[in-house]
């Protein structure tokens, strides 16, 4: 099928949908490609590039919208782009269904599929598809550097011959993909990190990143884990333990990234006006919210603005556009990945299987009917966290009451042994002839070198260990020669059959231990 | 040679036995160790041989050198995979000495009582030991006699039992004959009863009797254990095959032999011990087979197994920067150990660190994996015990489990309920990404289901161990 590539109309909008990369692959699927002339310039992919790897580039985009079954696209289209669909069309690209009412109408009595990039279900096996996270991902990153380019100092701590310098504090709340993106590149630059998280469970994958978790002290463990992999709305007792925090944390931060959204709803404001006057001049917010209304109470949505007190406060909303060239990457690679589960024979022929879960999700019309909202997906994205149990720390006391618990018990189990063991010896003793209690002696120490002896065996040796004593406890042949001399026929027979098996096994043993021991090698 | 030579040898030999164990601490000091076994045995016997009573050189000289070319012969022949099944046959060879010995000491004792005080007189070797006892040191010799048969005929038949099963030709599932561990009580209580009668003077029909007993409760308390408990049992074996060798050195006054039996018989004790508490269960609990009751329903497992081809494993292991290999007793069947170990030289050629994390019931036996990687050259040092190894898993890119279960089945940690909880395991799933190779979808041993193949961070590579990890290579 032929798959083609419109050039992004929105204004400052740089991405685009399909890269001579991610065309080669389509290509091995067995799909022609096209691409609107000059669609990939603003990502720095020129119309010669795309061309030398056989991709059609075409004047206008009626003209591709004609030619192809299958557009994609990075935003969702304008009213004139969705105009140019038609019957049978398939459009991927982002398209927020729940917003775009009335696009979603007009697609579907144009008669054209839509796969909406943004309703792919987050499970395991469509992470390869999933646009949001990378998307998600390079805003995190790009949210660090625009803070830097806004900060007057170093992010990492330095002692140079001029003067000490502290590192940059950072604070990045909510740690999705855009905030675990985010405080790992604030990490790698050499701030000290901190991160929030309504949801717990994410604690390890914040440290994870290399950043401190910040824990609220509050009574009724409060899971803001919703399905998804998304955050759930918090009560307000919740709420204003978190904001005290945060009021506590706003004088120490020097760069604040915001990053939580509830689905469905407005972003929660989490940095007050109050907190922004306590922080110091000449620190820097980054909302990454700011779509939707931003999580700072003085963001702008698209601007920088500077508060009365210093602060920069930074509201753009199109971080990704503004790495054009590797989010288109990671963008054509995602609707590569979407178009490869479509084409599931590899022939070029797209089987819309409505059945599989991830592709179901993501088709918001399809065949003149609505089938947005998708059912539920059947595999919970995240596992329910269990609670984590903290191991009680023990006073000093305790640790000492402890030891010396387990030092009595030891004595009294070592003393009870030794004692039931001597007068069970002292028994036998009573009865027994001196000459039996002479061997026993030798017997009794024999087996306590050998319990001192093989604990030190090393755990790879052991099958060593048992070959080697097998061929000693071929020793029982000194028992066969004694007895082969006797005058009795039989005994001789019997005892000379002894002494045959125990010197193959004497004989067997040693020498598959040598063989085995020779292979042992250092590096 | 005198007796006082004889002894003098016999300390020597004792001292040499000792410090070769001793040097089985570490890889290099073992090559030592060996020689020092071999310097003992030969001492040992050498001293016996030319010491006071042993007649009959023709028929010595030629059972020495045919034991000697069997045993060089399967020495030389055995394969390392082999190496559980050799060790179980020739444990059995200890035993089947040891009664047979038993039965001799019983035949000369008999022979020497009848015999009248002057002929009494002109007896040597053992025959004269023997005529020399009072009253109560026959009783007691008949004790020893006894016990040192009855642990021989245990570990005779067990041991064969044990062989058939790691040979593959018995079935190595658990089985037991209607009334199961009664009919072993039941037989051994008899045994008591016949020990009874035998020391008080009973005749060698009683030895015969409690020899049958032993042989049976030898077989059948080997039939109801199952293949993975083999480790134990094979460790439990060799302890045995010690104690009856002690045994019979009581009988015949030789202290060589009680130093030598009692070394082996606590080396084998250790053994058990360590096995037993790698699996979190009791000594008991494993010999009489089956796992311990669970206390509540097991933990339901989310998510899927997704399988992935050797070309996603190769392309995680080119990223990857550490990689843990955790080798099980699949790798021994399907015999792939060499194909790991071109792996590892591939990798580590790459400059890439990998190691390898050693479960310690992996395989049939104790320390089995260890000696089939050293087979394949893989070198010792970078081959690990699971406490050196536990720690680094957070920290590892990549593990490649093969043909292993139960050892790296997390729900030994993560649920109460499990049969398995408690058991220390491999925590493989901390890493950032584990791949198992696996014949199928089947449970381990243990028969219950493993989480790990159901973990985000786990994809499963399916197929026989050694064709899979050969397309590894070749997709290097």
């Amino acid at each position: 099928m032929k798959i083609g590539a419109l050039r992004e109309i929105s204004a400052g909008e740089s991405r685009v949908a399909l890269t001579p990369d991610s065309a080669l692959q389509l290509q091995k699927l067995g799909h022609a490609c096209v691409i609107e002339a000059g669609a990939g310039e603003k990502a720095g992919f020129s119309d010669a590039a795309y061309t030398a790897t056989g991709v059609e580039v075409l004047a206008s985009a009626h003209a591709v919208a004609h030619s192809v079954d299958v557009v994609v696209k990075v935003r969702a289209p304008e009213p004139a782009e969705a105009a140019m669909l038609r019957e049978g069309q398939t459009l991927i690209s982002f398209f927020w269904p729940a917003q775009n009412g009335d696009l979603l109408e007009q697609a579907r009595e144009q008669g054209a599929t839509v796969i909406a990039m943004d309703m792919v279900p987050r499970i395991s096996r469509a992470q390869k598809m999933d646009a949001l996270s990378s998307m998600a991902n390079i805003a995190g990153y790009r949210a660090v550097i625009e803070a830097g380019n806004n900060f007057g100092r170093f992010f990492t701590g330095q002692v140079t011959a001029a003067g000490k310098v502290p590192p940059a504090k950072v604070l990045v709340v909510g740690a999705g993909v855009a905030g675990l993106a985010a405080i790992g590149t604030a990490t790698s630059l050499g701030a000290i990190t901190y991160a929030f998280d309504v949801r717990p469970e994410v604690a390890e994958q914040i440290e994870s990143m290399g950043a401190q978790f910040v824990y609220l002290e509050f009574e009724a463990a409060q899971d803001g884990a919703a399905t998804g992999g998304y955050a759930a709305p918090s009560s307000p007792e919740f709420r204003e333990k978190q904001l005290a925090k945060f009021r506590e944390l706003a004088p120490e931060i020097d760069i604040v990234i915001t990053t939580a959204l509830i689905p469905g709803r407005p972003a929660p404001k989490l940095w007050t006006a109050d907190m922004v006057a306590a922080m110091k001049p000449g620190s820097v917010i980054v909302d990454l919210a700011a779509e939707r209304g931003g999580n700072c109470d003085l963001t702008v949505p698209d601007e920088k603005v500077v508060t009365e007190n210093g602060i920069t406060i930074i509201g753009y909303t199109d971080f990704p556009s503004r790495m054009a060239a590797q989010a288109s990457t990671l963008y054509a690679n995602n609707v590569r990945h979407m178009l490869t589960d479509l084409t599931p024979n590899k022939d070029g022929v797209i089987h819309h299987n409505m059945d599989d879960d991830v592709i179901r999700g993501a088709t918001v019309t399809h065949q003149g009917t609505i089938t947005y909202p998708p059912p539920p997906p059947k595999v919970q994205a995240i596992a329910a966290a269990k609670p984590k149990e903290k191991p009680k720390e023990l006073t000093l006391e305790e640790k000492r009451e402890q030891e010396a618990a387990t030092f009595r018990s030891q004595t009294k189990t070592q003393v009870g042994l030794l004692v039931a063991g001597g007068l069970l010896i002292a028994l036998v003793g009573a009865y027994a002839p001196a000459s039996f209690m002479a061997h026993f002696i030798v017997f009794a120490l024999a087996c306590f070198v050998g319990f001192q002896v093989i604990w030190s065996v090393s755990h790879s040796l052991h099958t060593p260990l048992m070959a080697v004593t097998n061929a000693i406890s071929g020793i029982v042949v000194l028992g066969a020669l004694s007895q082969v001399g006797s005058g009795n026929w039989l005994v001789v027979t019997l005892a000379s059959l002894s002494f045959l098996i125990a010197t193959i096994n004497i004989v067997g043993g040693f020498l598959v231990t040598r063989r085995m021991l020779a292979m042992f090698q250092k590096s | 040679m005198s007796f006082g030579l004889v002894s003098a040898a016999y300390v020597a030999a004792a001292v040499l036995f000792i410090l070769s164990l001793g040097g089985l601490s570490g890889q290099e000091s073992a090559k030592r160790a060996v020689w020092y076994g071999i310097a003992a045995m030969a001492l040992a016997v050498g001293a016996t041989m030319f010491g006071p009573g042993v007649g009959n050189y023709a028929v010595i000289a030629a059972m020495l050198v045919i034991g000697s070319v069997i045993g060089w012969y399967v020495a030389k022949k055995v394969a390392m995979t082999e190496m559980p099944q050799l060790v179980a046959a020739l444990h059995s060879f200890v035993g089947l000495a040891a009664v047979l010995i038993g039965f001799n000491a019983d035949l000369e004792l008999t022979r020497v009582l009848a015999l009248d005080e002057a002929s009494r007189q002109a007896l040597t070797g053992f025959a004269d030991v023997l005529a020399h006892k009072s009253g109560v040191e026959v009783s007691i010799l008949r004790v020893e006699v006894f016990l040192g048969v009855f642990i021989g005929a245990v570990t005779f038949t067990g041991s064969i039992v044990a062989f058939g099963k790691l040979a593959g030709k018995l079935d190595g599932k658990a089985k037991k004959l209607p009334g199961g561990h009664g009919l072993n009580a039941g037989a051994a209580l008899l045994s008591l009863v016949l020990l009874v009668l035998y020391a008080q003077g009973a005749g060698i029909w009683a030895l015969l009797l409690m020899t049958l007993l032993a042989f049976f409760i030898g077989y059948h308390l080997i039939m109801g254990i199952g293949g993975a408990d083999m480790p134990v049992v094979v460790s439990m074996l060799n302890s045995y095959s010690g104690w009856a060798a002690a045994a019979i050195g009581f009988t015949l006054g030789n202290d060589l032999l009680i130093v030598t039996g009692a070394l082996v018989g606590s080396s084998g004790a250790i053994l058990s011990y360590i096995m037993c508490k790698a699996m979190n269960r009791s000594f008991v609990s494993v010999i009489l087979g089956g796992f311990g009751a669970t206390t509540g329903p097991v933990m339901a497992i989310a998510g899927e197994q997704i399988a992935i081809d050797a070309d996603g494993v190769a392309t995680a292991l080119e990223e990857a920067d550490s990689v843990v290999i955790v080798p099980g007793y699949g790798m021994a069947v399907a015999q792939a150990q060499q194909a790991v170990a071109e792996l590892t030289r591939r990798l580590r050629a790459k400059g890439k660190d990998v190691r390898f994390a050693i479960h310690p019931v992996a395989g049939r036996l104790p320390g089995h994996m260890n000696v089939l990687l050293a087979e394949a050259r893989v070198p010792y040092d970078i081959v690990l015990e699971m406490d050196e190894i536990n720690e680094d898993f957070p920290n590892t890119d990549v593990v490649i489990v093969i043909g292993s279960n139960d050892i790296v089945n997390p729900a030994a940690q993560e649920d109460p309920n499990s049969p398995i909880a408690g058991m220390p395991v491999l925590e493989v799933w901390k890493a950032k990404q584990v791949f198992v190779s696996k014949r199928g979808q089947g449970t381990g041993y243990s028969g219950i289901e493993n989480p790990l193949f159901y973990k985000e961070n786990t994809r499963m590579f399916y197929g026989d161990a050694k064709a899979s990890i050969n397309q590894l290579v070749q997709a290097m």
